[in-house]
């Protein structure tokens, strides 16, 4: 599906997208992604701050006609979770069917393929939620 | 300062021009526009366009679109600001103008959509979004929307029937525009009966992929006079602002608040020097009904979580106290993204001279507003436009 650009584009970002790690400033405040400026008091001083993975569902979709590259995977549900550290964070709920999913329903974040290319073999992870394992 | 003046409108029709190449639709606006106010030559072009290089392969439209519509080595630019690119590309030209360093411009909005296949054309929008952390999880534009609009529905308790209210009233009025893609009215049943693109977002809440270009010459009013333009033709752009929020949805203090919307509208009034119970009529961002509501709520006209009751209670027609969407609106005209801005602008201005279609002209108009969203209310341009 479509051609990859160069890997270095991928794997810049493999700590948020494998670990779920964000940014903590001097401040306190926390934020995903992590960026060089905090949104929320300016601080430039900003260390990693890795979030729990637990979150809840804020909002939720059934993308039925996703972009090209994703045909492949339709439908899928996509989500807005509101992660317990307070950051809300865009992305793929796995593991369940559309009508399990509700408002507040308890998810934890995994790490799952997002799609592949037709040809030169890279494929991306990254990090998806599911409702908790009991 | 003095206010510029829009001198003249031209537009095509929006719709699927198999027959037709970005080129063409532009330089047939322009020329249109130029027409309209009796003008053979202008100082400048600002182009308004998105994402023309994914579309059709094709950028550097200030040369391209400047060198086929005749208008000799005049400087010309894109102004690219997501679907909210026409109305930016305006709002500079007007700048332009009262910078007092160009005294006739033309601005052109411009996009040609219906080249690409309908996934790829799916994909270049999302690219207004958050490449990293929404369009790499398979994110659509349709479905950032969903998530807002199935989170206000729950906030605020009102149905999928209830947004529906702002394709109908948008058709309605499309009806009557010759050059609205589509032309005939619909009801709430047509809405729920069309297929989710993206659940709660079905296929009439959300605005057609399609081509067009629409254009304005503005100058200022001691030329507008020296050229012999008759005064009922003048448009004063009387106020303008626009403004950014965090470009992923996920990040904003508020889901279901166009804060962009909110800042930029707030200092265009202020500009103006009006308040929102002045003005006539609004051409807002109605990608899909859950922006209508919201965009109603940002700048004014409804409190928060309210926006759906005046479509509920009738006031968004023509003869109430709030029309929107008076020719179509994006819904029904077409949302040919970077042009759409500047059929907004050409539309109000028809209304303020009094020459909208039989049926949709808004009486005795003297100002309105346009406001034209980039990303899921990421950039957001607001546009006061006063008879003169």
């Amino acid at each position: 599906m479509g051609k990859p650009m160069q890997v270095s584009r991928y794997w810049r970002h493999f700590k948020e997208k494998y670990r779920l790690i964000g940014g903590k400033c001097e401040n306190g405040h926390v934020f995903f992604p992590k960026r060089s400026v905090c949104p929320v008091c300016g601080s430039r001083n900003i260390e990693d701050f890795q979030f729990s993975g637990k979150g809840k569902v804020l909002s939720w979709t059934i993308v039925r006609n996703p972009p090209s590259g994703f045909e492949y995977y339709k439908p899928f549900p996509l989500a807005l979770i509101e992660l317990e550290e307070g950051p809300v964070v865009l992305a793929q709920l796995t593991d369940v069917t559309p009508e399990e999913i509700k408002f507040g329903m308890e998810v934890e974040m995994v790490t799952r393929k997002i799609r592949e290319f037709d040809e030169d073999g890279i494929i991306l992870y990254a990090y998806k939620f599911r409702p908790p394992v009991k | 300062m003095e206010r510029p003046v829009i001198i003249g409108v031209g537009m095509t029709p929006a719709g699927e021009h198999w027959r037709l190449s970005l080129r063409e639709l532009a330089v047939e606006a322009i020329l249109n526009a130029m027409d309209d106010a009796g003008v053979d030559k202008v100082d400048s072009l600002y182009v308004g366009n998105m994402i023309s290089g994914s579309f059709v392969e094709q950028e550097n439209l200030g040369a391209l679109i400047a060198d086929w519509a005749g208008l000799g080595n005049i400087p010309a630019v894109k102004i690219e600001a997501a679907c909210a690119s026409g109305g930016a590309a305006l709002q500079e030209g007007a700048k332009a103008v009262m910078s007092g360093l160009e005294d006739v411009v033309a601005v052109v909005g411009v996009e040609k959509m219906t080249d690409a296949w309908p996934s790829d054309a799916t994909r270049y929008l999302a690219y207004a979004a958050d490449a990293e952390y929404e369009h790499f999880h398979g994110a659509s534009f349709v479905a950032l929307n969903a998530l807002i609009m199935r989170y206000y529905m729950q906030r605020y308790g009102y149905t999928e029937e209830d947004l529906a209210l702002f394709a109908v009233n948008a058709h309605a009025n499309g009806a009557k525009n010759p050059y609205a893609m589509f032309k005939r009215t619909i009801t709430v049943d047509t809405v729920m009966r069309s297929p989710y693109i993206a659940d709660p977002i079905k296929l009439f809440d959300a605005s057609p992929v399609c081509d067009g270009a629409a254009a304005v010459i503005i100058t200022t009013k001691e030329k507008a006079k020296e050229l012999g333009v008759p005064k009922e033709k003048w448009v004063e752009v009387a106020g303008f602002s626009r403004a950014i929020d965090t470009i992923n949805l996920a990040n904003r203090e508020d889901l279901l608040t166009l804060k962009a919307a909110k800042v930029a509208s707030e200092r265009a009034y202020k500009m103006a020097g009006i308040t929102v119970k002045d003005i006539d009529l609004f051409e807002i961002h109605d990608a899909f009904t859950i922006m209508a509501a919201l965009s109603l709520e940002a700048i004014g006209v409804a409190e928060k979580g309210k926006g759906v009751m005046l479509a509920k209670e009738g006031q968004i027609a023509i003869d109430a106290d709030y029309p929107i969407q008076t020719m179509g609106g994006l819904k029904s005209r077409g949302h040919p993204v970077g042009a759409t801005g500047m059929y907004q602008a050409g539309e109000a201005a028809l209304q303020l001279r009094g020459e909208a279609p039989n049926g949709i002209q808004v009486p005795d108009a003297e100002v309105a507003l346009t406001q034209n969203i980039g990303g899921t209310g990421s950039n957001i341009t607001i546009t006061i436009l006063r008879r003169v």
